[in-house]
């Protein structure tokens, strides 16, 4: 396959599932935002929500005040912001239309529709009086790209690429979701169980559940643990579960037998990477996990998958000139 | 003028033979039924994403320059019978070019015969002395030619078909043929089950062949590509369907190198041999050591590989000094010269500018003339004498004054028209035809081509970056 179809391929499938998440934080965010709570700790929700994506500079410039509405308008529908669920889906769109011919009628038409509504729900900002009901259009958008190249597509070469992107993508998601969550509230990590008063517990409470909602992995955890929402085991669920579909775990599984369906000559050590990450997750513990800093973790992890996107852009999809 | 010659009507009472079963159904159709089938084919157009690029243009919300181009819901009917005489003289005129264009590069016999003057092959601005000399294999160059064709009234109110026009470089519109057919199968399935529609859908199949055939003689499996100029050319929908058709691979410029005067692709397994390249990009592109030095869009060294036989470029370098305006009026020569046959497909009288008699003609009627520029396409650069205005007509008069040889000249004939679907009803509208003519081990189309459609009242521009659209083309079994 040609490598810059592979170099599409694979940013297609990374934007699509960066929408996704996307939708999927501004979600929890918004629930959060209806509960009563301080003004502050709303605001500190949004501010964490644009430190993730490393926009906080960004924003302050052009809108200032942090408003759910501005930055729900910042992250869904500014042109001007290169995150935005506005710019991710069009990115996805113009690289699906770049290698049409590479995907099933299925795939594009889909990816095309996708962009297509999304700038017809978004062309006034009504979409502002029910922003949950966007969010969930576009994790449904996305299950369908997902599922329709699952469904559809031949299991080549091109069907490995669009995994990789998916699940690179994904394992910097989930692990950037967790480090601004549990950064945010580090000073009452464990504020809940030291048995400060019965609010702190249901504040924990609403935090912790957000972020499994974020991840879809609220249901998830009650049958894993049958037990109360504690955080390790969040940073648990998400990080080492092999059968949590969002856990790191989980996306460097994939990452890892997609890589080996391609590997070439010059691959050896890009996969070597891949495995060892993998392996580091499979044979982790979240104790030793969180006796070394989480926040400490999750930044090797965050920087380890930025090495492996690296190589696996020079490896195979802008290769070297002959 | 006489009035056009219309496709279905002979005249307010009658409809021709081949059109009744249709008219029969139309006029069973309930208005809001085809309404709503209208709409639905735009939404099914935009989804599937054929869209064409208008250089320059931006759409409503401002990001890119996608339009669909309108699509008619009314076919256009040809009878087996004409198709059959046609295709006949399509085959025998595009026989004639392909050994024109390998005379040009050779021997130049036709020149030495007087049957065509020598400057006007050889100061040509499409002549590629790059050329002279070059074996293609089988001797064929233009692998794949676009015949645009009219129909015009005759005096007793019969028709006659001409060719208006040959394109031998990279001619388009064949996707849209394609889709066109798709889209009427979908949206009027009972329609087919009523007709005998030839069927077109193998198209991708003979195309594919045609260019497995002219592959390098050494080459037993043939990797063929596409190459195109990139997702903002406005044929890009076009370049990416037929790869995906014929199941190769679609190929940027960026995406080849040439390496000991072989073509390969950079792919995820390493470099590949390149044997046959369908390009999408005209010649001044290819290869920026030989001709524009700018141009990203080919590959440096593709001539050198080419010229060492190790690839094939389909059509050929150098196909256009013979699809050019000022080459047209010589093609019946051609076919006496080089064949030996009666031209079955005519010509349309045509005025050659650079001849002093034939200038002081166009001259004095420039007002019921159509002219163009040598060297214009896409419906620029030309002037419909009728329906201009003094001042369009008197800025033409200096231009053509300023430059004869770059201008030809020729009788306002109307184009036939076929009802279409406009906003006030249904109304006839000017249409031509291009088929598409496949040459490679052997002469192979597909029944009819693509339809124009101006969709204009009065305007006989059927280019879509002006407004055009297509229509569906049916050859009726007899």
């Amino acid at each position: 396959m040609l490598s810059r179809t592979a170099d599409h391929l694979f940013w297609m499938a990374r934007y699509m599932e960066r929408a996704e998440n996307t939708a999927r934080m501004l979600d929890v965010n918004y629930q959060a935002s209806l509960l009563p709570q301080a003004a502050d700790a709303a605001e500190k929700g949004w501010k964490g929500l644009l430190g993730i994506s490393e926009l906080t500079g960004d924003f302050a410039k052009n809108y200032g005040a942090v408003t759910p509405d501005n930055v729900m308008r910042y992250m869904v529908s500014d042109a001007q912001n290169g995150s935005s669920i506005r710019n991710c889906l069009q990115a996805a769109r113009e690289n699906a239309r770049a290698v049409r011919g590479t995907l099933t009628t299925e795939v594009w038409e889909t990816q095309n529709q996708t962009w297509l509504e999304f700038q017809r729900m978004v062309a006034s900002e009504s979409f502002l009086r029910d922003p949950s009901n966007l969010f969930e259009w576009v994790k449904f958008r996305s299950h369908l790209s997902r599922g329709v190249t699952v469904g559809t597509m031949l299991q080549d070469e091109a069907f490995h690429f669009l995994r990789i992107g998916s699940f690179l993508e994904r394992a910097d998601n989930t692990a950037r979701l967790l480090d601004v969550k549990f950064h945010a509230v580090e000073s009452e990590y464990y504020g809940g169980s030291n048995g400060s008063g019965a609010k702190d517990i249901e504040v924990d409470f609403y935090h912790w559940s957000g972020i499994l909602r974020s991840v879809s992995g609220f249901e998830v955890y009650r049958k894993a643990y049958r037990n109360v929402i504690r955080p390790e085991k969040v940073a648990e669920l998400l990080i080492l579960r092999p059968d949590m579909p969002r856990s790191l775990a989980a996306c460097m599984h994939e990452v890892v037998t997609n890589l080996k369906m391609v590997a070439n000559e010059q691959s050896t050590e890009t996969l070597r990477r891949a495995g060892r990450l993998q392996a580091d997750l499979q044979y982790g513990r979240i104790d030793e996990i969180l006796a070394t800093g989480l926040h400490a973790y999750l930044t090797q992890f965050l920087d380890r998958v930025g090495t492996l996107g690296v190589g696996i852009s020079r490896d195979f999809l802008v290769p070297v000139a002959a | 003028m006489r009035p056009a010659f219309d496709e279905m009507r002979a005249d307010s009472h009658t409809v021709r033979e081949h059109y009744r079963g249709y008219d029969r159904w139309l006029g069973q159709q309930p208005n809001d039924v085809m309404l709503s089938r209208r709409e639905e084919a735009e939404v099914i157009f935009r989804r599937v994403g054929i869209t064409f690029a208008v250089y320059g243009a931006k759409d409503e919300d401002g990001h890119g320059n996608e339009r669909l181009i309108p699509f008619d819901l009314i076919p256009r009917v040809i009878p087996s019978h004409e198709w059959v005489e046609m295709e006949k003289g399509l085959a025998q005129r595009v026989a004639a070019l392909n050994r024109f264009i390998h005379d040009v590069y050779h021997d130049q016999e036709i020149i030495k015969a007087g049957h065509v003057p020598a400057e006007q092959i050889l100061k040509n601005a499409q002549f590629r002395p790059e050329m002279m000399g070059v074996d293609v294999p089988g001797g064929i160059y233009s692998h794949i030619s676009g015949i645009d064709i009219i129909r015009a009234a005759n005096t007793d109110g019969s028709g006659s078909y001409y060719v208006l026009e040959d394109n031998l470089r990279v001619p388009s519109g064949v996707s849209y043929m394609l889709e066109d057919r798709k889209m009427m199968m979908r949206l009027f399935p009972e329609l087919f089950s009523q007709h005998r529609v030839a069927p077109v859908a193998h198209y991708p199949d003979l195309l594919l062949e045609t260019l497995r055939s002219v592959a390098p003689a050494s080459v037993n499996e043939p990797t063929v590509v596409v190459l195109t100029p990139g997702m903002h050319n406005s044929a890009y929908f076009e370049h990416a369907f037929l790869a995906q058709q014929m199941g190769i691979e679609l190929v940027e410029g960026q995406d080849l190198f040439v390496k000991d005067n072989f073509v390969y692709m950079r792919t995820t397994q390493g470099p590949k041999r390149v044997d046959v390249i369908y390009r999408r990009v005209d010649d001044d592109f290819l290869d920026p050591e030989v001709f524009r030095k700018d141009s990203t869009l080919g590959c440096a060294g593709l001539l050198r590989a080419y010229r060492a036989g190790n690839v094939t470029l389909s059509n050929a370098i150098g196909t256009g000094v013979a699809d050019d305006k000022s080459i047209y009026p010589y093609v019946p020569k051609m076919i006496e010269f080089y064949l030996g046959e009666k031209p079955i497909l005519h010509n349309v009288p045509t005025y050659l500018c650079r001849e002093a008699d034939d200038l002081k003609y166009v001259m004095a009627n420039l007002h019921e003339l159509v002219v163009k520029e040598v060297h214009g396409a896409g419906g620029y650069g030309m002037l419909i004498g009728p329906a201009a205005t003094k001042a369009e007509i008197e800025d033409f008069r200096k231009a053509v004054q300023a430059n004869p040889s770059g201008y030809i000249a020729q009788p306002t004939l109307s184009l036939s028209t076929c009802p279409t679907y406009v906003e006030s009803g249904i109304a006839p509208r000017h249409i031509d035809l291009r088929p598409f003519v496949l040459s490679g081990k052997e002469v192979q189309m597909v029944p009819g081509g693509l339809t124009r459609v101006a969709l204009k009242e009065g305007s006989l521009v059927v280019n879509s970056s002006q407004g055009g659209g297509t229509k569906d083309t049916w050859v009726l079994e007899d």
